[in-house]
């Protein structure tokens, strides 16, 4: 299928003839005979715009969706509801078929969008300044981490185990070739254990990191976490459910001094785990050691007001090897979903999806601890998301109620050996009671 | 002519989202979390309906370039049509409803969609194996470097610390390389825009973990020595590492794994049509030989007994880059593409790609300095130092092309050529489109002559003119402040 280009086949002829060309080979004489495939490669026959269709279609429903299913899985990614014209904004091919914003006067659409952005995360956040994205709520820690290793010029990262696993092993992954070492705190009752943070502290360390609501779903004392760091003379990295900010105290005004998180939850499709964002954001004195891009405002040579790339000498394509990260691309597209997101639920709705995911939340959990099957885990103040206890085995469970049209919690046993048996749920605001009672109903007959 | 921003459009109590009631019995919310926890007040979150929201981005979109607006040459950016049936079909509610963390069999369908795309993509690189988690190019060249670290400490050679980037090199390489440790030696490129061996095999030791290469080189030319340049390498205990941003040159007509590259790191953003999103999501796979296998990111997706699983089971590997398994979506688009065009389709990719770039070079080479006077690959390099002459600079060239309605290419880069403009037509753009952009460009040099003033007044026909980017710096605005907080 080649409608993807333009060209036709006699076109090209006389361009080569032009050239003094008399074969398409020629173009390719610099490469040395020796390493010419001279084969076709080895891929399946081309499809047709409609065989493409129904073969994706095909893929796709061999899939468990919460289109579909009841879900109660969280664990780092959520299923938000995602008003309709957030796509439809993202998907203006001027938004989506843009790169980066080299030429400011040609992606002023852009610019400005993130300029937006920045502002909304600084807001939520309590923050300064913010740059416009990076990956995923992982490598926002594990950069946050390298960003802090240079302020404080220590190498060691104390990092509270009640945060996302998989946060923790892409810092590890990070630290095994940067240089920086990482030292695991223990958590007590499902929270942050801060003493036992306090002891891990020494003359290298560079910063504390937590979550907040930590991986369990529970709500951490990040103040006294904070009065911590402080104490220290060391820096604290809050990892951040923006949807919690809603009705949370934003990370800034507790003493948090970079604040980073994942964003999907901000009108972003689950998509099997990508493409998020990761949002950053810290105060003002951090600035040139943030990674990735920052969009400021500044004006032309008549004084109207626009939008550029700015503070680049921190950066890769200017400073190379001293740049304070490698990143180039970054999740540009997930960042105008989330503006757009935060746009449309405005003031009062975030507050208003982020009271819900509490209702619902504690509603789901004091009926399932109200059966004999669920006891409690915990007994911190938690957000939308909460363990309890199973007497009945969770791969069983999940798997049974999955025949029932119901995605269940995450199994812990996995990341933490000491938690077998205890399960994650998650309940945003699309989850009704019904649903609940349901889910509760089916996950006690199962047992 | 700016467009106001969304939290100067907003009036209280305007709102733009739709939300069920509560079902469930409300309890107070101080009941549940204690009130040293909660925000005092509201986020200054803009207050606006939904058709002021829709209205404020769609202004916004309209002073945006994109591909689907004209030509966008921007060099070793590879800005390609983006085929529309592969934005719907990585929508579909089957893909963009899975949620991550589901068991293996439950999510059949993501899992061999991944898995067919690593082995394609193995296929298209002449690779074993090829991992889809790295986020971005610049996180599959910071992953390939960690496989490679971590190989030579496997092999008990902690020493090799160094690695070799030529001066044409992305930023993004160096940058990746001292993330994982490396000191970068730079290698100087040669006057007809190769590697010198003598320099290359003087520089090699056994300190030296490997090079990095972009072959094509940012200078949109094959490296003519690069079996000797692999030979080198590995004789002294290096690996080879391709930087994939160019691989849409030599699709179906060589392999970075038949060349002799040992790590590739793809741009599915670049070469493989999906959409760069103003600045992403990318996804940027790393790919390996057979012996470096053991080292990819986990989880490595598996088929095994009829059942696509994820195995984590991987003792060698460098361990997770991120979350989850990758920018999902943006494999499937890549995925897509490749089934849509097969192999034929992608050698005809390539051709057309260095075709283009080559017809385009020619039109223009006696209207601007051309450094190096070979066949180009699917991108060329122009220097405006000509132009310079007569006091106009290449950044002026590039606003004046606005003006015209065509993005600018990448200027001022690769670093080695003075007043750089580098080309990129790629294979989408046909004749016409080639004449008319090489004209504006004959004009624009004719410009130049007659009036220079008007060239670096440019642009006049954009939604702003040129911005004081030193003011940006010096007096940072990073973000909206609302007016009762200027006047505390």
């Amino acid at each position: 299928m080649f409608g993807y280009m333009s060209g036709t086949d006699s076109e090209k002829k006389t361009m080569l003839t032009e050239m003094g060309y008399q074969s398409m080979d020629q173009l390719f004489h610099d490469i040395p005979a020796k390493v010419r495939l001279i084969r076709d490669l080895e891929l399946p026959t081309s499809l047709s715009e409609m065989e493409l269709a129904g073969h994706m279609k095909a893929l796709a429903k061999r899939n468990v969706t919460t289109e579909e299913y009841s879900c109660f899985l969280g664990a780092g990614a959520y299923d938000h509801y995602i008003p309709s014209a957030v796509d439809h904004i993202i998907s203006r091919s001027e938004f989506y078929t843009a790169y980066t914003p080299y030429q400011p006067e040609v992606s002023q659409g852009t610019l400005q969008a993130i300029f937006e952005y920045q502002t909304m995360v600084c807001e939520l956040t309590g923050m300064d300044v913010a740059n416009a994205s990076v990956y995923d709520g992982a490598t926002a820690i594990a950069e946050a981490a390298n960003m802090a290793g240079r302020i404080t010029r220590n190498k060691e990262i104390v990092i509270s185990r009640t945060v996302n696993p998989q946060y923790r092993k892409t810092m590890h992954t990070y630290a095994r070739f940067n240089g920086q070492r990482i030292v695991e705190a223990d958590y007590q009752k499902g929270a942050t254990d801060v003493a036992e943070l306090e002891s891990k502290i020494n003359s290298e360390t560079a910063v504390i990191i937590i979550q907040n609501p930590n991986f369990f779903g529970a709500i951490e004392n990040v103040k006294e976490i904070a009065a911590l760091a402080a104490k220290h003379n060391i820096l604290l990295i809050t990892s951040v459910d923006p949807i919690s900010l809603g009705v949370l105290k934003p990370p800034g005004e507790l003493g948090a001094d970079i604040v980073v998180g994942e964003g999907q939850s901000m009108g972003n499709p689950l998509n099997f785990g990508g493409p998020y964002l990761g949002f950053f954001a810290a105060k003002e004195k951090y600035l040139r050691q943030m990674p990735g891009r920052i969009v400021g405002q500044t004006v032309d040579g008549k004084g109207n007001t626009g939008f550029v790339l700015t503070m680049q000498t921190r950066e890769q394509h200017i400073r190379r090897e001293k740049a304070t990260s490698n990143i180039c691309s970054n999740q540009a597209l997930n960042a105008l979903a989330a503006t757009v997101y935060l746009t449309l639920m405005g003031k009062q709705g975030l507050r208003e999806v982020a009271s819900l995911c509490l209702q619902k939340a504690h509603y789901a959990y004091s009926k399932l601890t109200e059966t004999t099957i669920f006891t409690p885990c915990f007994p911190q103040p938690f957000f939308k998301e909460f363990i309890v206890k199973s007497r009945y085995p969770l791969n069983e469970l999940n798997h049974k109620l999955l025949k029932h049209g119901i995605i269940g919690g995450y199994d812990l046993g996995s990341d933490y050996p000491e938690l077998e048996n205890c399960w994650l749920l998650a309940v945003t605001e699309k989850r009704g009671r019904e649903e609940i009672d349901l889910m509760v109903k089916k996950a006690v007959e199962t047992a | 002519m700016s467009q106001r921003l969304i939290f100067e459009v907003g009036k209280p109590g305007r709102k733009g989202h739709s939300l069920p009631r509560c079902d469930v019995p409300v309890r107070g919310i101080e009941e549940i979390v204690p009130e040293e926890y909660l925000r005092s007040s509201d986020p200054e979150l803009p207050q606006v309906s939904e058709v002021d929201a829709i209205r404020h981005f769609t202004a916004l979109s309209r002073l945006n370039y994109g591909v689907d607006n004209g030509f966008y040459p921007l060099g070793s950016c590879t800005m390609k049509y983006n085929p529309k049936i592969n934005e719907d079909v990585s929508r579909l509610a089957g893909f963009s409803g899975v949620h991550p963390a589901l068991l293996d069999c439950a999510v059949q369908g993501c899992l061999e969609l991944l898995y067919r795309t690593d082995l394609l993509l193995a296929e298209i690189t002449g690779m074993a194996r090829v991992s889809l988690q790295p986020a971005a190019g610049a996180h599959g060249e910071l992953s390939g470097l960690m496989i490679m670290r971590a190989n030579h400490e496997q092999n008990k050679e902690e020493q090799r610390k160094k690695i070799i980037i030529p001066d044409t090199a992305h930023g993004t390489n160096p940058a990746s390389a001292a993330m994982v440790g490396y000191e970068v030696i730079e290698v100087k490129t040669d006057s007809r825009g190769n590697i010198d061996p003598a320099e290359l095999r003087q520089l090699m030791s056994e300190e030296v973990a490997g090079l990095m290469l972009t072959n094509p080189s940012t200078l949109g030319l094959f490296e003519e020595n690069i079996i000797e340049v692999a030979e080198i390498v590995h004789d002294s205990g290096g690996l080879l590492y391709y930087d994939g941003a160019n691989l849409n040159a030599i699709m179906g007509i060589t392999r970075p794994g038949d060349m002799g590259f040992d790590i590739v790191h793809l741009n599915l953003h670049k070469t493989f049509s999906t959409p760069h999103g103003g600045g992403g999501p990318g996804s940027g796979p790393v790919g390996v030989k057979k012996e470096l296998v053991p080292f990819l990111p986990t989880p490595v997706i598996q088929y095994r007994n009829g059942q696509y699983m994820r195995d984590y089971e991987q003792p060698l590997s460098i361990g997770q880059v991120k979350s989850f398994y990758g920018n999902f979506a943006v494999v499937a688009k890549a995925y897509a593409y490749i089934m849509s065009m097969g192999a034929k389709g992608l050698r005809n990719v390539s051709k057309t790609a260095v075709l283009n770039a080559n017809y385009l070079m020619n039109k223009l080479k006696e209207h601007f300095y051309l450094p190096y006077e070979r066949t180009c690959m699917h991108e060329f390099v122009l220097s405006g130092q000509t132009q310079k002459e007569k006091g106009v600079s290449t950044l002026d060239m590039a606003k004046r092309m606005m003006d015209y309605g065509f993005h600018p290419p990448t200027v001022y880069f690769p670093l080695i050529v003075k007043e750089a403009m580098m080309f990129e037509p790629t294979e989408t753009e046909n004749r016409e489109v080639l004449d008319e952009v090489a004209e504006i460009l004959i004009r624009i040099a004719r410009e130049v002559e007659e009036s220079p003033e008007l060239v670096k007044g440019a642009p006049y026909r954009t939604p702003i003119g040129r911005l004081d980017e030193v003011k940006a710096v010096r007096e940072p605005i990073l973000k909206w402040t609302p007016p009762r907080k200027n006047n505390e």
